[in-house]
């Protein structure tokens, strides 16, 4: 089962949900918490432990320049901008390469052979007793995120609990992460911004044949601006979390509100139970 | 010596386009005189990768020179690598007052 914990907008407490939950499910039973959310990855900010880590390498092409004549196919070829090609010289940006291999198959001079580049790397640690906490990390300047996140999970694959704390927004990374997922929760707040990102996200989990519930967070009580889609929608809502100062500071210390506010665990065990509920269409 | 302006339409009379890569059209002409020629930009709107690109389409105009307002990082690196000069037009005129404006010698120089 693999359970992802997405938003549409950022900053609504994806990582909140996603940690507390791993930790309260790694007391009864293992968990493999995956951080998908490898331009950024901040999950392991609540889990401090020691990590072993193994690099995501990307194809490359590689260029014999005696063999180039400048002929161009391959920057024409090319949809990234990667390749350009001068009078005499040609400039190679592999940061913008996709690792397509099509320049390769278009050269006529066989010119161009492809080799591998890291574009980032997988960090795995195990801060908790039952708990596998594997992370993607793309390098700074680096555009190939859903290729971190295909390795990512593809360490995480086959283990029978997976949860995912998947990056924001609802473009190709997060296609990424919920493609095949068994259940989604999408943490909003009731603020207008939280509701449009919601509202997309929401549809993309929807395209892709995912359930998926809502989990308010920050609610001040009047949660009718969420409410309302989520009724327009058919979205459940599955928990609703206050805007509350020891939450807020809990969080910021790095540390778990399961941990240190009472009552936490049980609503965080209960989302987990609803969330298993929606897969079966309950 | 061949001119490349960026343009938000197909002629001298459209107005002067500030970004480099995501300019509609590139217009070219030749410093000596002759006739306009438009390119229009099919990176326009595209993801990624349009600095690059767009900087093909001068190489491949032959252009020595470039007008426009910004220019980004990867196709600075390409335009310079290939000795094309490039002069900051920031104002809200026309290309064709860009173009003026270049061949009077008051452009200032990037690089």
């Amino acid at each position: 089962m693999r359970l992802v914990v997405a938003s549409g907008k950022g900053g609504t407490g994806k990582t909140l949900v996603a940690t507390n939950l791993a930790a309260v499910l790694s007391s009864e039973r293992e968990v493999v918490l995956a951080d998908c959310d490898v331009e950024e990855p901040n999950a392991h900010l609540f889990f401090p432990s020691e990590e072993k880590t193994l690099p995501v390498q990307t194809d490359v092409p590689l260029f014999d320049r005696s063999r180039c004549t400048q002929c161009g196919k391959c920057a024409d070829f090319c949809q990234y901008g990667a390749i350009v090609v001068l009078k005499d010289r040609f400039m190679f940006f592999p940061e913008m390469c996709h690792g397509c291999g099509g320049c390769e198959v278009v050269c006529p001079e066989g010119a161009i052979t492809m080799g591998k580049r890291s574009i980032g790397h997988v960090a795995f640690s195990t801060p908790r007793n039952g708990l596998v906490l594997i992370t993607g990390v793309l390098n700074e300047r680096e555009i190939m995120s859903p290729h971190v996140i295909r390795e990512t999970l593809g360490y995480a694959s086959g283990h029978p609990l997976v949860i995912c704390d998947a990056p924001p927004g609802m473009a190709c990374p997060v296609v990424e992460t919920l493609e095949g997922a068994d259940t989604c929760i999408f943490v909003t707040e009731p603020t207008p911004f939280g509701r449009h990102d919601l509202s997309l996200a929401a549809g993309v989990a929807s395209v892709l044949g995912v359930p998926s519930g809502v989990v308010i967070n920050r609610s001040q009580g009047d949660d009718g601006i969420i409410l309302d889609l989520c009724r327009e929608r058919n979205l459940p809502v599955l928990m609703t979390i206050p805007f509350d100062r020891d939450i807020a500071e809990t969080a910021n210390s790095g540390q778990l509100v399961t941990d240190r506010i009472p009552g936490m665990r049980e609503q965080f065990r209960d989302l987990f139970d609803r969330a298993c509920d929606l897969r079966r269409g309950e | 010596m061949m001119v490349c302006v960026t343009s938000k339409g197909p002629g001298p009379d459209d107005l002067a386009e500030e970004r480099f890569g995501r300019s509609p059209y590139f217009l070219f002409r030749d410093s000596e005189g002759g006739e306009w020629s438009s390119v229009p930009n099919k990176f326009a709107d595209a993801a990624g990768g349009v600095g690059p690109r767009a900087a093909q389409v001068l190489i491949d105009k032959g252009a020595r020179v470039l007008i426009t307002g910004n220019i980004g990082g990867n196709a600075h690196a390409v335009v310079q690598a290939a000795g094309i000069e490039i002069y900051l037009y920031r104002e809200n005129g026309t290309a064709g007052d860009a173009f003026q404006k270049f061949c009077a010698g008051q452009l200032k120089k990037f690089s």
